[in-house]
């Protein structure tokens, strides 16, 4: 593609004003290809300030619907998306922002199966993803493929945002073993800032320009660490593992992995799991055990529970009856599995997990306030 | 005995502040920093497979030597998007 002469090049004259662009740079972005892996809370400022910029083709990718709770901080969709597919969405958006410039909309789930082929149709990727599944998988693929990663994660007032190099550090370099499931909550678990995605995901969405125009001083070998809460920055030094298993000096991992520690479906062994249509059933002859923290409560209770914090409980273990059987619960399932699993070091024998958590229960029944 | 000073982020800066100095005995290692804090907050131990330790703005591993004065950060993955 040439922008020189079309009409369209006074859409881009402040980066036709700067040196480092120019109209070379500008040329350089039409020609580039962009996959974002995720268009949430990240996705939405990397995706827009991407397709503003002139990236020639960008790769929307995400498998879910907007959802009412998304349109705190995902800022490309609207009211009256609700329910519609979040990369169809995106799509729609981006081509009215830049109709001079492709979007492919791809609602599918990044995983092992289609990661290499997604990630070798394009130049850059960058990991808007809420999962540590997706982002091990995401940082294999880019390594393998030969591509630079822009990686970024957030949780309530904080960000990390780093790049990733073909010839490493890779993100097993920087966090080689995944968290114990349930340990690190989701913002559908934990919660976020609304705005902090987007501080988070522009530092992103910079990265990936100044990768794709091949200026400045990549954010490379440096986990970029934002503090919201404190209006602080600051910044942590790695290299690339020798003892990495996929950019190391002698690596094992030839496929991207995607299947070990999925936080949000992986199954304790021996542990009951209750679906959210018998709960009611099953309280006649047990208790629920309410894992979330007291601030929660204003989203909602279900009467006779016992509350015992995840972060309280093994201070409190003492207040519950070994002898009883208990259902435990949280909002969406992750903090209960790690309750369940300090109880059964406990030595509760009785005890089963609401599957889905009080999200999916309140779901069931319009008669149960819950949010 | 070592002073050093700890930074932590998201979850852990929620368990045990914001800028903080601990003193530790002579010769102790990051690894003893951490074995520090779990007993003051046992269970932060469900955090410690993904967590990684930063000294004086570079990441290390638990094995390294704390000095006098050492700015330790832990670093635990985030998991939003």
């Amino acid at each position: 593609m040439t922008l020189a002469g079309s009409r369209d090049l006074r859409r881009y004259s402040r980066h036709l004003l700067i040196p480092e662009i120019g109209l070379a740079g500008q040329e350089r972005l039409a020609s580039s290809r962009a996959l974002v892996i995720g268009a949430g809370g990240l996705g939405a400022p990397v995706l827009a300030y991407l397709a503003a910029a002139g990236v020639g083709r960008i790769g929307v990718l995400d498998d879910d619907s907007v959802d009412e709770s998304n349109l705190q901080r995902q800022i490309l969709f609207e009211h009256a998306d609700i329910g519609r597919p979040k990369a169809t969405v995106a799509a729609e958006r981006l081509q009215a922002l830049n109709p001079q410039i492709t979007i492919d909309a791809l609602q599918v789930r990044f995983d092992a199966s289609n990661a290499r082929d997604l990630v070798r149709l394009y130049d850059v990727v960058i990991d808007c993803s809420d999962r540590f599944t997706t982002r091990y998988c995401a940082s294999d693929a880019c390594s393998l493929e030969k591509k630079i990663e822009i990686f970024a994660a957030i949780f309530r007032f904080d960000g990390q945002v780093t790049r990733f190099d073909p010839d490493g550090p890779c993100y097993r370099c920087l966090f080689p073993y995944a968290p114990e499931p349930g340990s690190v909550p989701t913002c559908a678990e934990g919660g976020v800032l609304g705005v902090l995605p987007g501080i988070v995901g522009a530092w992103q969405a910079s990265e990936a320009l100044k990768a794709l125009l091949q200026i400045g001083e990549p954010l490379r070998g440096r986990l970029l660490l934002v503090d919201a809460l404190a209006a602080r920055t600051r910044e942590v030094r790695f290299a690339r593992d020798p003892d990495c298993i996929r950019c190391g000096d002698r690596p094992t991992l030839f496929d991207p992995v995607d299947a070990h520690d999925d936080e949000s479906t992986a199954s304790i062994a021996g542990i009951a799991e209750v679906a959210p249509e018998e709960l009611d059933a099953a309280l006649r002859d047990a208790l629920l055990l309410d894992v979330r923290e007291p601030h929660e409560a204003v989203l909602g209770v279900i009467p006779g529970a016992v509350h015992i914090p995840a972060s309280q409980l093994e201070a409190r273990m003492h207040e519950l009856d070994s002898a009883k059987r208990y259902i435990v619960a949280c909002r969406v399932g992750v903090r209960s599995r790690w309750a369940i699993a300090r109880l059964r070091d406990a030595g509760f024998q009785r005890v089963a997990h609401l599957e889905g958590g009080l999200l999916r229960y309140a779901a069931l029944d319009a008669g149960f306030e819950f949010f | 005995m070592p002073v050093v000073r700890l930074v932590a982020f998201a979850r852990l800066r929620e368990l045990f502040g914001e800028r903080r100095e601990i003193a530790l005995p002579e010769g102790a290692k990051v690894g003893d920093l951490w074995d520090t804090l779990l007993r003051e907050e046992p269970h932060a131990s469900a955090l410690a497979r993904g967590l990684r330790f930063a000294r004086n703005g570079a990441l290390c591993g638990a094995e390294t030597a704390l000095c006098e004065g050492d700015e330790i950060s832990l670093l635990p993955p985030f998991g939003g998007g």
